[in-house]
């Protein structure tokens, strides 16, 4: 019992590793039949309607009300220590360092992502990869590089988007609704949001987060095996993995980028 | 989905997403005026700099002039050489005295530069020699103790 | 340089890992040829096509189509000989977010640099040829099974292919559309010169049209003759296929200890 318990561990390590060897091996070549993807810019101009166009709304109304949120919740922390003024820093920097990368990224896994590798499991699984590879038609570079650069360039669009929403919302509940000093809550926040620290780290951050999220919603989908419950196993996968890759990164980059302040 | 339709959607979305970014960079940040391009450079020696560090902002009569670039630990004077980046819009005469505050009372800490009146200005790669270190907090308490027991003392 | 056979397969084995699915093929192929590879499910049949179109590597022995050794190909000419090649899928495989048109357009759009009205031409022609120039403009979704291969038809002979294989055409379909695509495989056969390879198991409407049939069994070629041999042969695989018989060869009873040991008689006690 203990026995095969072992067997079965150490195979699925193997398979798992296995895996990873692949994922990579696929991403060089999508990588390499990129050229495509860009000389036919229609087509990665198409994904990016699909991807970055579509995951818009769920953007902007996640962008609002975690900007809300974070006035209301800031205010009444900063109110403790008569601070309420700080209320623009706190929203500003919270969205442009961590929260606009990394929820706009979380979004987009549950949205582009799922789509993306549902879509090219069922395409894989009806076997329309293999009728335009007997085309003479490379599909990596037909298919996964448009979509792969769509990805990475819609995502820091929507990290921005979503941090301006949200430090916009965060006016709303705090000048509007609650009252804080609306010259104090700009200035302040300009004097202490610095443009390459963090607003630039900021886009560095979504970049990556764009990078893996798609490379490993094509990769997902591209391998899974071609049934239903294949095409379902793998998005769910999909959304599972990218997203704590998304958090993984996210410490990774910020010890990297933060710790150099001091 | 018509190819045009999708197109100008897209158009859009990059537009948008642009103008996303500017409004960052422009009204929510600073964007640093102080770059190596429009500014020059002085060292200024302290004895102790407190919690100053790089990126902080110099400011003389209350406005940002320039950024705190290098900090520096000088072996043979056992001082620390601090380089101030400033824009080159704003001369300095020669015996400007740079002095570390804090911004508030646990605030950030920047530093001050108060202009003396000498008729030479600073240029690149000039010394300030006239400088002030920061106030260290158990220094103070230190000394307050010190008076305080001084007071106390001849009983 | 002409090659009186299209497609030579000598001395092919291949097996997926530890699993051997084709144990020694010999197969040859005349130009002009309708030839039928027919066997029952699992059998490799599937797994042969691909072999010719390329997308797997023999583990043993040559595949060649118009004298070139597929094992050989760098990606580069492997790509320059598949567009002389079609292939019908099982279900079609059209793509699905574009119209009809644009499927059966999508090779010339992609390695030709012909303009917009010459496609459209060559488009509604190849379409017509299938009967389903009237459907041009419909999305994959809305077609019938029928239909949808038949469009996959069009889109396969797009280049005027010189060899077109199809997997399974006659399968799922009603007698209808089962005569019409027997007629059509025929018919393009005939009229554009090709050579069509038919991977079935439908014996009676592959019978009608086909020139050659080869039958594969256990990995390897156990019977192949004309239509005409096939139908009168008496090899026992053969026999059983063509007439549908529930036991022969191929057994009924899946391998099963004694059905007495099974139902525990003979006085094993409750």
């Amino acid at each position: 019992m203990l026995r095969q318990s072992i067997e079965n561990l150490g195979n699925r390590t193997i398979q798992g590793v296995w895996r990873i060897g692949f994922a990579t091996r696929f991403f060089l070549a999508t990588l390499l039949h990129s050229g495509t993807a860009f000389r036919r810019f229609g087509l990665t101009i198409r994904e990016m309607y699909f991807s970055g166009v579509l995951s818009l709304i769920i953007i902007l109304v996640s962008g609002l009300f975690v900007g809300m949120v974070l006035g209301l919740q800031g205010y009444e922390t900063l109110q403790t220590y008569g601070s309420e003024e700080a209320l623009g820093i706190l929203v500003a920097l919270s969205l442009v360092r961590e929260l606009g990368p990394v929820v706009a990224a979380l979004l987009f896994a549950s949205r582009a992502g799922s789509a993306i590798t549902a879509e090219i499991g069922l395409m894989k699984a009806t076997e329309q990869l293999s009728a335009m590879e007997m085309m003479a038609v490379d599909p990596i570079a037909r298919v996964v590089a448009p979509r792969f650069w769509a990805g990475v360039i819609s995502m820091p669009f929507l990290a921005a988007l979503f941090s301006a929403m949200g430090i916009f919302g965060g006016y709303l509940v705090g000048v509007q609704l609650i009252g804080v000093d609306e010259g104090a809550f700009w200035s302040q926040m300009q004097s202490a949001v610095d443009f390459e620290q963090d607003i630039l780290n900021g886009v560095i951050k979504s970049v990556v987060f764009g990078i893996a999220i798609t490379a490993i919603a094509l990769f997902e989908g591209y391998d899974a095996p071609p049934t239903a419950e294949g095409v379902s196993g793998a998005t769910t996968r999909t959304v599972v993995t990218s997203s704590l890759a998304v958090l993984a990164l996210d410490f990774v980059l910020t010890a990297f980028m933060f710790r150099g302040i001091s | 989905m018509n190819k045009t339709v999708l197109d100008l959607w897209v158009g859009l979305f990059v537009i948008a997403g642009i103008a996303a970014l500017l409004f960052l960079a422009l009204k929510v940040g600073s964007m640093s005026a102080v770059n190596t391009s429009n500014s020059y450079e002085v060292v200024a020696r302290f004895d102790n700099i407190g919690g100053l560090k790089p990126r902080a902002p110099v400011k003389s009569a209350g406005v940002v002039v320039g950024r705190v670039g290098d900090i520096r630990f000088d072996n043979e004077t056992y001082e620390a050489a601090v380089t101030l980046r400033l824009d080159k819009r704003y001369a300095f005469p020669k015996d400007t005295s740079a002095a570390i505050m804090t911004s508030g009372l646990l605030g950030e800490q920047y530093i001050g530069l108060e202009a003396g009146g000498d008729s030479q200005i600073l240029k690149d790669k000039d010394r300030i020699s006239l400088t002030q270190s920061a106030v260290v907090l158990e220094t103070l308490i230190g000394q307050f103790i010190y008076g305080k027991a001084q007071e106390g003392a001849p009983q | 340089m002409q090659h009186d056979n299209l497609v030579e397969i000598e001395d092919v084995a291949f097996g997926y890992g530890a699993r051997p699915v084709l144990k020694g093929i010999n197969l040859t192929a005349r130009r002009g040829q309708v030839i039928a590879i027919m066997g029952s499910s699992g059998c490799g049949k599937t797994t042969l096509l691909r072999l010719i179109g390329g997308q797997l590597k023999p583990g043993q022995g040559t595949v060649r189509v118009a004298g070139e050794s597929l094992g050989e190909l760098d990606q580069a000419r492997l790509y320059r000989l598949r567009r002389k090649m079609g292939m019908l899928f099982q279900f079609g495989a059209l793509f699905t977010d574009i119209s009809v048109f644009d499927n059966v357009a999508f090779q010339l759009r992609e390695h030709t640099d012909l303009p917009e009205d010459a496609i459209r031409d060559l488009v509604l022609m190849k379409l017509h040829a299938v009967g389903l120039r009237g459907a041009a403009h419909l999305m994959p979704a809305e077609l019938s099974g029928g239909m949808a291969r038949r469009v996959a038809l069009a889109r396969a002979i797009a280049l005027d292919p010189m060899l077109v294989m199809y997997d399974e055409p006659f399968a799922g379909l009603d007698p209808i559309s089962l005569g019409v695509t027997g007629n059509l495989i025929r018919r393009l056969t005939d009229t554009l010169g090709l050579t069509s390879l038919v991977v079935t198991h439908d014996v009676q409407e592959s019978l009608k049209i086909v020139d050659y049939v080869y039958f594969v069994s256990e990995g390897v070629i156990v019977a192949k003759g004309t239509a005409t041999e096939i139908r009168n042969s008496d090899l026992p695989y053969v026999h059983q296929f063509v007439h549908g018989e529930a036991d022969g060869p191929v057994p009924f009873h899946y391998p099963a200890p004694s059905y007495a040991d099974d139902l525990r008689l003979g006085g094993q006690g409750a």
